[in-house]
């Protein structure tokens, strides 16, 4: 055998070998790290969903589920409508410039809905996801008593969780622990309150 | 045969051992490791945590492969064979509270030897990485218990999913699509429970024994701390073993006996008498089945991560995202591995520090309970107040740490251990 060992030859060798072999390694864990991606048939369950708004009597609420997410389906009356734009200086977010929401939403201002009649939003807590309470609905009032709401609050969502307050088109109020207005989805709505959750136009779905 | 190969093993006993020995360090090992592993003679009270949580480690991995044969880890079965076992499976509900209690008692184990490792400087040099390993099985117990605690798919479990899961969607730009990835569905689901049990029967407790097992060799390497804070090995008597020092076994081995008889006193009283221990153990919400349309009127954690929870209620959103708030639960545990280094001491144990220390321990230790207490409640009154101010504590304790440790007028430590043997 001979003496001479070629010490530089054995490491680039091995260096390439162990590069080689850490790029493979790397192509062979993107398998198992997509296969926690949402499975196909999760994403088709993610079709939009029908709701029949027209029964609602003012201050009535819907819940619906939408992606597996719960939708609120809020029936607003004058009175309500009517005091929508006298709290902006209390809320974070007033204009829903850092909320999420299509365009069309974003353009209704304070009313946040195609048909101001109808609130649609998703009824998912900003802060960590949590379900809010409409607090205009009688069977949460025990769930709401003894909260110390703030004089000033016009009422709307409560969120029992962390305490965040959004008004009656879920714009969140100053100082809450959520940091933007809740979500409102895409959504089509017909003149006799046909509304389809997750298309921007009932047509073309059909 | 020859003689030879014997000799190579002297001290080994003939037979069935000697064979072994020849084949495996047998007699080498417990030898090394047991019974002539020189441990101080000066160990109280607060010694007995160490080998507590190996117990419940013990417990909980026993109990858990009995459960995992009769619990089924979908949407549509959890609850109801969690049902199943309470009720129809012979002696079910005795696995499952042996379970659900260990989970509790690990967790004060664990926060009990930690405090023992903050009174007598187990964390100091050089037992850093004795002290990381411990911070990662700490981590990694979490991780093991909001896994476990998703499987029974109650209504907590799916909210309190919910809830930790979603903090990870604060993160910026890749906060939506992780959330995503870790659920592997639009909203905590079917495919959530099952990659969670997952982890919680196989992957985590994998791990955590590696580690443990690497928490025990660092130990031995570099030998016990000891209430005193000094080091054994520095007076040493003629047979070089260190003078201060007694074999683990059968000194040590039989004092955590008495130990271990003392838990499980406790232990099995709350199996028998108190398995929820009035809702902090075992959530009353979460006899009610999974509802993704009902938020539970108020969410709690368990109550060994309520501390954790508070200090992420303390902090408000700020700039249009509520991260801040995960930075700083993250930081809380986080700052746990700096430890050996924030700590500026000359001397280790509480024994022989001065009276800055010995205050900022205490306001450590209440501000700690505190933020438990405010995880437990609701949102509002006092207790986001208390929330805010105890965070600030927690986290003045380890980052004044370098200039109050430094200033404190310490005592003069003894050459040999001191006590009353």
């Amino acid at each position: 055998m001979d003496e001479q060992v070629d010490h530089s030859r054995r490491r680039l060798l091995t260096a390439a070998t162990v590069g080689t072999g850490a790029v493979g390694l790397a192509f062979a864990a993107a398998p198992f790290l997509a296969s926690w991606q949402p499975s196909e048939r999760a994403k088709a369950l993610g079709a939009p969903v029908d709701v029949d708004a027209s029964k609602l009597e003012v201050g009535q609420m819907l819940k619906v589920v939408w992606r597996g997410q719960p939708v609120f389906v809020v029936r607003r009356g004058p009175a309500t409508l009517d005091i929508l734009g006298g709290h902006d200086d209390q809320l974070a977010d007033p204009k829903s410039d850092d909320s999420t929401q299509p365009a069309y939403i974003k353009a209704s201002g304070a009313a946040r809905a195609r048909n101001p009649d109808y609130w649609v939003g998703l009824a998912v807590c900003t802060h960590l996801g949590c379900s809010p309470l409409g607090a205009f609905e009688a069977h949460n009032a025990s769930q709401i008593a003894g909260v110390d709401l703030g004089g000033s609050w016009p009422g709307g969502f409560y969120c029992p969780c962390h305490g965040s307050r959004y008004d009656i088109s879920g714009r969140v109020f100053k100082g809450q622990p959520a940091p933007k207005n809740l979500t409102v989805p895409s959504y089509a709505i017909s003149t006799d309150a046909k509304i389809v959750i997750g298309v921007d136009d009932a047509a073309k779905s059909a | 045969m020859a003689a030879a190969p014997e000799s190579s093993h002297a001290g080994s006993a003939g037979g069935f051992v000697g064979w072994i020995d020849q084949r495996f360090p047998l007699t080498k090992l417990w030898r090394s490791q047991v019974s002539e592993y020189y441990a101080p003679k000066n160990f109280n009270f607060w010694y007995y945590f160490g080998v507590l949580s190996l117990v419940v480690l013990v417990n909980q991995l026993v109990t858990g492969i009995f459960l995992t044969m009769s619990y089924k880890p979908s949407a549509a079965e959890a609850f109801s064979s969690i049902e199943y076992i309470m009720r129809d499976l012979d002696w079910g509900w005795l696995i499952r509270y042996m379970h659900s209690t260990g989970a509790s008692a690990f967790f004060i184990v664990v926060y009990l030897h930690m405090f023992r490792a903050l009174l007598y400087g187990s964390h100091r040099k050089p037992r850093e990485l004795l002290w990381i390993f411990g911070c990662l099985i700490f981590l990694l117990l979490m991780a093991e218990a909001f896994m476990g605690y998703v499987l029974p798919w109650g209504n907590m479990s799916f909210w309190g999913a919910q809830v930790i899961v979603s903090l990870f969607g604060s993160l910026p730009v890749i906060g939506g699509g992780l959330v995503e990835w870790i659920r592997g569905d639009y909203v905590i689901a079917d495919p959530t429970l099952n990659r969670f049990f997952a982890l919680h029967v196989a992957a985590l407790p994998i791990a955590l024994i590696f580690l443990v097992i690497a928490h025990l060799m660092a130990l031995h390497e570099v030998g016990s701390n000891n209430p005193d804070g000094i080091e054994i090995h520095d007076q040493e008597g003629p047979d070089g073993h260190p003078l201060d020092g007694i074999p683990f076994h059968p000194y040590y081995t039989v004092k955590d006996l008495v130990g271990v008889a003392g838990f499980l006193l406790l232990f099995c009283g709350v199996i028998f008498f108190a398995p929820s221990f009035g809702g902090l153990f075992l959530e009353s919400p979460n006899f009610d089945p999974a509802n993704p349309l009902q938020t539970p009127p108020h969410i709690a954690p368990v109550w060994y991560f309520t501390p954790f929870y508070a200090m992420l209620r303390a902090v408000p959103s700020f700039a249009g995202t509520q991260v801040w708030g995960v930075i700083v639960m993250g930081a809380s545990v986080v700052i746990l591995f700096f430890l050996p280094w924030l700590d500026r001491s000359p001397v280790r144990s509480i024994r022989y520090r001065g009276p800055i220390y010995k205050i900022m321990l205490g306001i450590f230790v209440l501000s700690f309970i505190a933020l438990g207490v405010c995880g437990l409640k609701p949102p509002a009154g006092i207790y986001p107040t208390i929330g805010k101010v105890c965070t600030v504590l927690y986290f003045a304790f380890f980052l004044l740490m370098p200039w109050y440790t430094k200033l404190d007028r310490t005592k003069p430590v003894p050459e040999r251990v001191t006590g009353h043997a």
